[in-house]
């Protein structure tokens, strides 16, 4: 869907992106990780042409951009860095003009129809009346969303979507998202936050000053670590059973070295210590983007 | 994308209140001729003004004279200046760029755009004068004499009028040009309708100063009152056309700078 070939971006001496090797597949989330400044934004120009890149090549659905924008964009729904809207016109006005501007032509009832739905669907009001400039920020970011929406894309390139969204409006954006997902569309999800790319990437990449130093499906980065949290009262019957193999030891709290947590759970069941609690421990993203990021710098 | 730019124009409020001040000075002046029925004496002042005591009918004409040199350019250039630089105050550009419209497509629009408010704003001043006229000033009938001393039937009247009329708009083909120019090369939409009239003003400056003499035919202003040579007697051509070339080329140079900049520009913004 989006693959880049050592795409660059150089202001002068600094190089705000610095030859990235993106490879976003059909049906993926891609969760586009990397702090304020790193790059993120300049790459989704690029994407889309609004930026032109220094060095490299960048592919949308095979075809070259952004020499085939004409082509290409009509077939992705952008949300780059913040909502835009006319701010005399209503939010219903606002989508009609930006559908209107280009693209197919559609017959003016359809349009309608299709205006009301996908306001409907990022839970604004379709007969709000008001101008845009009286919208809330999260409103505002719902109308962008709603803009991307317009024409089905089938795939959505977002940058921040949820920023200045209530947690209820971030919970229902993101249903919305999973939801769309699920019917086909391709997601491109750029943000800071690591809970959101968490709870909705099916593959990761992560972006540090400028450099691509990761790029991963989740279910890769997410194997079990090979350790067994086991809560229990018995703490020292626990231990005395499982004898070399307790890595850490906290208050009701093991953790044990195991590959079977069932297994686990048997030995320790019959040999009458009591389990509150079990579970395999998983490395968080937290914990693996900040690896992948800081490591070459201590190095050096 | 012509259409979409002339309703996103025509419902903006700007549009609207430029349009009103716009008639503001010439409704003043009216009133004020009325009241007092001190009119300029004939040769002094702006053209066509002293001869609307008598003939209110003429009045569209002095209106045309009174905002042309200096209230139409300065709307123009809010206007023109607002064009791409608005649409990046609002944060629409991008998504403009994004749908895609190509830039080329959106320059061309915009461009329509501005002239149509010239049109519009023309217009109107030309509307409401006509109705000021009737109302408030003379009504001496007699035909109408042309500024060198023969009398112009209805028709010629109504001929050169038209052609004033289409002059005028013209004559704002440069500033347009301009303002467009400009509203691609910074995000500020004030910056570019200051820098526009910044350019009006040396325009005119230059105009006023005898060692300026070998630029003054390539002034972007220098042609503007020409319009009145439309109602000599018979019609003196020779500046009338020198005008709309000058703008013409105004336009070919500045919009294709526009192009130039704006067809390879990082949207940041």
């Amino acid at each position: 869907m989006i693959r880049t070939r050592g795409l660059t971006k150089r202001y002068g001496q600094v190089r705000a992106v610095d030859g990235i090797d993106l490879d976003v597949r059909e049906g993926d989330v891609y969760g586009f990780l990397g702090a304020n400044g790193s790059g993120k934004t300049t790459t989704v120009r690029m994407l889309l042409g609004l930026v032109l890149a220094t060095d490299g090549e960048a592919e949308l659905f095979g075809e070259p951009m952004p020499r085939a924008a004409s082509s290409v964009l009509p077939r992705v729904g952008a949300l780059v860095e913040g909502p835009g809207a006319y701010p005399h016109l209503s939010g219903h006005a606002n989508l009609a003009l930006f559908d209107a501007a280009a693209g197919p032509k559609v017959k003016r009832r359809s349009r309608r129809a299709r205006i009301r739905e996908v306001l409907e669907q990022v839970g604004l009001d379709p007969v709000d009346e008001r101008p845009a400039k009286a919208y809330s920020l999260g409103m505002r970011q719902r109308l962008g969303l709603a803009a991307a929406l317009m024409r089905r894309p089938p795939l959505l390139v977002l940058d921040e979507p949820t920023n200045g969204l209530d947690p209820q409006g971030i919970r229902d954006i993101r249903e919305l998202l999973l939801g769309l997902n699920r019917s086909g569309t391709t997601i491109f999800l750029s943000s800071h936050l690591l809970a959101e790319i968490e709870q909705m990437s099916t593959r990761v990449g992560v972006l540090d000053r400028g450099r691509l130093v990761m790029q991963e499906d989740m279910s890769a980065l997410r194997t079990a670590t090979g350790l067994v949290r086991v809560r229990t009262p018995d703490i020292a019957a626990a231990i005395a059973l499982l004898d070399g193999r307790v890595e850490h030891r906290g208050v009701e709290m093991i953790l044990v070295r195991a590959h079977d947590s069932a297994a686990l759970n048997q030995r320790l069941v019959s040999a009458g210590v009591r389990v509150t609690e079990m579970s395999p421990v998983r490395r968080g993203l937290e914990e693996i983007v900040l690896a992948a990021t800081e490591s070459p710098e201590r190095k050096s | 994308m012509i259409r979409v730019e002339l309703t996103k124009m025509l419902r903006r409020p700007l549009t609207w209140v430029t349009i009103a001040a716009l008639n503001a000075l010439p409704t003043l002046v009216a009133i004020l001729l009325a009241l007092t029925d001190l009119g300029p004496r004939p040769g002094t002042g702006p053209p066509f003004l002293s001869a609307v005591l008598t003939d209110g009918t003429l009045f569209p004409l002095a209106a045309l004279g009174i905002v042309l040199p200096l209230f139409l350019p300065v709307a123009v250039a809010v206007v023109g200046g607002d064009a791409i630089a608005g649409e990046v105050q609002t944060d629409t550009l991008r998504y403009l760029l994004a749908r895609p419209v190509s830039r080329v497509r959106l320059l061309v629009a915009k461009l329509t755009s501005i002239i149509a408010f010239v049109v519009l704003a023309t217009l109107a001043v030309a509307l409401v004068a006509y109705v000021e006229g009737k109302l408030l000033l003379g009504d001496a009938p007699g035909g109408v004499v042309s500024v060198s001393g023969s009398t112009l039937t209805q028709t010629q009247m109504a001929e050169r009028t038209v052609m004033a009329f289409v002059y005028v708009v013209l004559a704002m083909l440069g500033v347009a040009a301009i303002a467009l120019m400009l509203s691609t090369m910074t995000d500020s939409a004030v910056a570019a309708a200051l820098g526009t009239i910044g350019f009006l003003v040396a325009s005119t400056v230059l105009l006023g100063l005898d060692a300026a003499e070998s630029l003054k035919p390539y002034l972007v202003t220098r042609y503007w009152l020409a319009f009145v040579d439309l109602f000599r007697d018979p019609i003196r051509w020779r500046d009338v056309i020198h005008g709309v070339l000058a703008q013409l080329a105004y336009l070919v140079v500045f919009a294709g700078a526009a192009w130039a900049n704006f067809a390879t520009r990082d949207v940041n913004r």
